[in-house]
């Protein structure tokens, strides 16, 4: 399938599924707000530039928010993650050329669970802190701000965990040599 | 205008999940309904009867008010069609908006009078709400026995737990309390459900309680839900912004 259409595709379902499963499923914990939607961001092509990531991010962020009537947070979150998303990539792909050689970030990729763990860990860590110190700042409270972050971020990890099981994205092996 | 636009689209995307959703709901809107409808019916004027021989029932013609002059409240039902409680500032979606009637500060109760929140921005056929638990929704409150008011926010943790503030040390306050709205601000009349007083803390700087209640309105379930418009509203304001001028 072409790039463009798959990642509309996901766009939309990854906004469907985060405003209609996991915001609608009764909360475990007031500690604990799974986010998913984010994902659609660090599974975006390596080949798009820094501006076009910031971009999108802020398309995806930003619809988020219109589905949460409250403007500005989640958009703010995803610009940062997608300003972030090359540093973690160029420090953590294992050798010369990997991001030219497969399309997106993945486990076969970034060559080995573990690297893909922490880029995907590092990154849901970033975006769920500014988020909620974002939110924190509104009510004030720093033990709530903190504990919250980590909770979240570690149910978080686990629904990616789970996502990438369940969908196997099959990423083809590509040489730049036509 | 953007945000317009945006709740425009939200909301028929809304619309739709909505669609599927109630039919889960049927049961518990039902009963819901019933029981407001009870209530109304307790209310008619008919339940009563005075035992007092000198007082006869006519009905004054010039009170009959066909032109609708002396209204001072209408009601307008709405379903609702998206809701959140887990985020740190709440909105709900209704599926009824400026084309319907609906303007922006209309209060916003259930079927049992229980309060839920304030109208904050309509598009054409969507009204947003800002509920009650969103940390910038600040309403009257007053303590139904006594009568004292002071004002209900939320602190952003469980959904069905509201904080009163301002609530004097002189107040006789018991578990259990009532606290209805005190129709001091435009958006709700005299006496809608607020809360249930769960809590009683003494603040220790000022000379004033801390109450936490349990919501009167259930957050979780809610189908359908009045809009309050107060006729009176445009003039009360008028005369405020003038103060401030």
């Amino acid at each position: 399938m072409n790039t463009l259409v798959k990642n509309i595709i996901r766009f939309a379902f990854f906004i469907l599924v985060q405003v209609f499963v996991l915001d609608k499923v009764p909360p475990l914990h007031q500690m604990v707000t799974p986010y998913i939607y984010f994902l659609f961001i660090l599974w975006l092509p390596f080949r798009l530039g820094r501006t076009w990531l910031m971009l999108i991010a802020f398309a995806v962020g930003y619809t988020m928010d219109g589905f949460r009537h409250n403007y500005g947070f989640h958009a703010a979150a995803c610009v940062l993650i997608a300003y972030l998303r090359p540093f973690l990539i160029n420090l953590l792909i294992p050798q010369e050329g990997a991001d030219t050689n497969y399309e997106e970030p993945s486990m076969k990729s970034m060559g080995g669970t573990i690297p893909y763990l922490v880029y995907t860990g590092v990154l849901t860590f970033v975006h769920h802190g500014w988020l909620f110190l974002l939110e924190a700042w509104q009510f004030g409270n720093v033990w709530y701000f903190l504990v919250k972050t980590l909770l979240s971020t570690a149910v978080t990890l686990l629904l990616i965990i789970i996502t990438e099981l369940l969908f196997v994205r099959k990423q083809k092996f590509r040489t730049n040599t036509v | 205008m953007f945000t317009a636009t945006a709740n425009q689209f939200t909301g028929v995307v809304n619309d739709q999940y909505n669609k599927v959703e109630y039919y889960f709901h049927y049961k518990k809107t039902n009963e819901s309904l019933a029981k407001a409808t009870e209530r109304m019916y307790n209310k008619l004027k008919e339940d009563f009867e005075l035992p007092d021989t000198g007082s006869k029932i006519m009905v004054d013609s010039i009170m009959v008010d066909s032109l609708e002059r002396f209204r001072k409240y209408r009601y307008y039902n709405a379903k609702v069609v998206a809701n959140s409680v887990v985020a740190q500032n709440n909105f709900i979606v209704l599926g009824r908006g400026a084309a319907q009637d609906l303007k922006e500060g209309m209060g916003i109760i259930e079927p049992n009078s229980g309060v839920v929140g304030i109208i904050t921005e309509v598009s054409n056929d969507y009204a947003v709400v800002m509920s009650l638990l969103h940390k910038d929704s600040h309403i009257s409150g007053k303590l139904m026995h006594g009568g004292e008011t002071g004002t209900m926010n939320w602190d952003g943790k469980a959904p069905n737990i509201l904080t009163l503030t301002g609530i004097p040390r002189s107040a006789k306050v018991a578990k259990g309390d009532t606290v209805v709205t005190s129709g001091f601000s435009t958006s709700f009349p005299k006496g809608m459900l607020i809360g249930y007083v769960d809590e009683i803390i003494a603040e220790k700087s000022t000379n004033n309680y801390t109450l936490k209640l349990r919501s009167a309105a259930n957050f979780y379930d809610l189908e359908f839900v009045y809009a309050i418009e107060n006729k009176q509203a445009e003039d009360i304001n008028k005369l405020l912004d003038k103060q401030t001028h």
